[in-house]
């Protein structure tokens, strides 16, 4: 049977700290109605058995998949940079990291 | 001769035989997108230079002997090329250039393929009727009131409209499927593997797969046939053999032919039309003598919860790297560290892609993995057993593609479910890695301004036997000939 699965936005807020999503208030509780009626209709699959199955978590078997281990050149630093939204070649610049609030 | 009404097939024969040139076909179909494409939108991005200059080069012969020497064909903007932008249908990689070309798209160029441009998306594959582009809905050709369908809906659609000769989409949960059913066209999913997903941005990198837009399974074939094979680049490509398959899908089998419909398929929820053209179906191949056995496929009605716990459990992950540090948007006045990343992404993301990154994060947090993620692993695996179970009785497997024909744009944009409910029939086909084709299947009457709108047929193969699939797939398009209808334009 599927059962009611109510996520209340304090859980929204939570997972949009792990996601790294800055939501408003409206959007987290917009998210908390959706996101309550879709892991409600995913309960359906706790109507089967699944005990005794394998978890799949692809399609095709593979076992290691391994090359050579030859140093191959990486892209020019400068093709790296340029999509940058800051850059000080030969460095991606970021906003200050060290200190109060750096969430280090 | 109007050279954007032939196949690429045709094409290609007409320009190797000296019949056109590559730049009178690239001309043609630069004016058509000119003509029609302001309206339909089936283009984020035209590369009208660049086009004209590759056909110049395929004239000067440069190409010769290719198999797709001067065939202008367009791209989903999911797929990295060196040149233009690579958007994904976001604004967080409105402005991406990417450094290098993905590995199936270096393959049609060396092939001699001419690319027009880059195709309207959902964003980040993320939809099913491309109305989650961050730059405006694409229109479908048959009706442009309704969607194409999604995620590549530019590509069906310029397809459709004939605006390009051959295109590419990527298919993670029926995203070349689907829109090629709402299109009228041929829309194929290879196996998992079997086409290199390097330089394809990830969506959901266990279900994610190009494949190839076109107005006939031989003209899909033929694209097939220079994409596929493995790929040093990509470790999940497979390392299997490839076959002409031109070659093999015109060889009859001297076997009869079994093709399975699962009972779960001709449901009351189906359009009467859909229901109509697979009762069809079954007639066509029974006069060709053909067995057609009806099979349990009980697992059917689970595909789609267990599709939207795996894809956005892997999108979660995927999407991470959207820092607003390496490429893409950047939020100004960031805080700190963790606030800019916080709020480039809320700026960049649309809202059904953060929906997806919310519920796959949610899926994967702690204390609920079990009870989402790893049930859904497990329910995968039940999805895939009903496949095997019908590939011991049957060659192929027959089904809709869905449910229904095209719908109306923001008919579903406000209720994320019932978007996702339409992907029944296609989600089942990615889960289990397994090669996937839709053809015209017919029309279903639409009522208000009384037009046909298409409806697609789906066929089904065992992983890496696209050969026989696209040989069943053709015997179906010969003996009922729908591709040959086009829309008014």
């Amino acid at each position: 049977m599927a059962m009611s699965h109510r996520i209340t936005d304090a859980e929204v807020r939570h997972v949009a700290q792990l996601a790294r999503l800055k939501l408003t208030d409206d959007q987290v509780h917009h998210h908390a109605q959706q996101l309550s009626a879709i892991l409600t209709y995913v309960s359906k699959l706790n109507e089967l058995d699944v005990s005794n199955v394998e978890p799949m978590a692809h399609a095709v078997d593979m076992s290691n998949v391994l090359r050579p281990d030859e140093p191959q050149p990486g892209l020019p630093n400068d093709a790296v940079l340029a999509n940058a939204p800051d850059a000080e070649p030969p460095f991606f610049k970021v906003i200050k990291v060290l200190g109060e609030g750096s969430g280090a | 001769m109007d050279l954007t009404q032939l196949t690429l097939v045709e094409l290609r024969d007409a320009i190797a035989g000296g019949k056109a040139s590559a730049v009178e076909a690239t001309r043609a179909y630069l004016d058509r997108i000119e003509k029609l494409d302001p309206e339909l939108h089936c283009y984020h991005a035209v590369l009208a230079d660049r086009a004209m200059e590759k056909a110049k080069a395929v004239d000067a012969g440069a190409f010769r002997g290719k198999p797709l020497a001067g065939v202008p064909l367009a791209l989903k903007d999911v797929l990295c090329t060196d040149y233009g932008t690579t958007t994904c249908g976001s604004k967080m990689l409105e402005h991406y250039r990417s450094p290098f070309t993905a590995t199936a798209v270096k393959k049609l160029e060396q092939a001699g393929a001419v690319i027009l441009g880059k195709t309207n998306m959902d964003e980040f594959a993320m939809g099913s009727s491309t109305e989650n582009s961050a730059f405006g809905v694409t229109k479908n050709p048959w009706d442009r009131s309704r969607v194409p369908g999604g995620s590549s809906g530019g590509s069906a659609a310029a397809m459709a409209a004939g605006l390009c000769a051959g295109a590419l989409g990527t298919d993670t949960g029926g995203s070349i499927r689907q829109p090629a059913a709402y299109c009228g066209i041929v829309g194929f999913k290879p196996t998992y593997g079997r086409i290199s997903r390097w330089g394809l941005v990830a969506f959901a990198s266990s279900l994610d797969q190009i494949g190839p837009f076109a107005r006939t399974v031989d003209d899909a074939a033929l694209l097939l046939q220079v994409m596929a094979g493995h790929d040093p680049l990509d470790s999940t490509s497979a390392d299997v053999a490839v076959p002409d398959y031109l070659a093999q899908i015109q060889r009859l089998s001297d076997k009869p032919l079994r093709i399975a419909l699962g009972k779960q398929y001709l449901s009351d929820q189906n359009d009467p039309a859909v229901n109509d053209a697979v009762r069809k179906a079954v007639e066509i191949f029974r006069g060709m003598g053909a067995e057609v056995v009806e099979i349990d496929m009980p697992h059917t009605a689970y595909g789609i919860p267990t599709y939207y716990l795996v894809a956005t459990a892997e999108a979660s992950s995927n999407l991470a790297r959207y820092d607003g540090v390496h490429y893409g948007h950047r939020a100004k006045d960031a805080e700190d560290l963790v606030d800019l990343y916080a709020a480039s992404r809320a700026e960049g993301f649309g809202q059904e892609v953060q929906r997806r990154i919310m519920l796959g994060a949610y899926a994967l947090s702690s204390g609920y993995y079990d009870a989402y993620y790893l049930r859904a692993l497990k329910v995968r695996r039940l999805i895939k057993n009903d496949f095997d179970a019908a590939f011991a009785q049957a060659d192929v497997l027959m089904c809709p593609t869905t449910t229904g024909p095209a719908f109306k744009i923001g008919d579903k944009a406000d209720d994320p479910l019932a978007m996702y409910l339409n992907d029944v029939y296609t989600v089942n086909v990615n889960l289990s890695g397994l090669p996937g084709i839709s053809l015209p299947g017919g029309f279903s009457r639409a009522g208000d301004g009384g037009g046909q709108l298409p409806i697609g047929m789906q066929f089904i193969g065992p992983a890496f036997e696209e050969a026989r699939l696209l040989r069943v797939a053709r015997l179906y398009e010969q003996a009922t000939g729908y591709y040959r209808q086009r829309p008014v334009l």
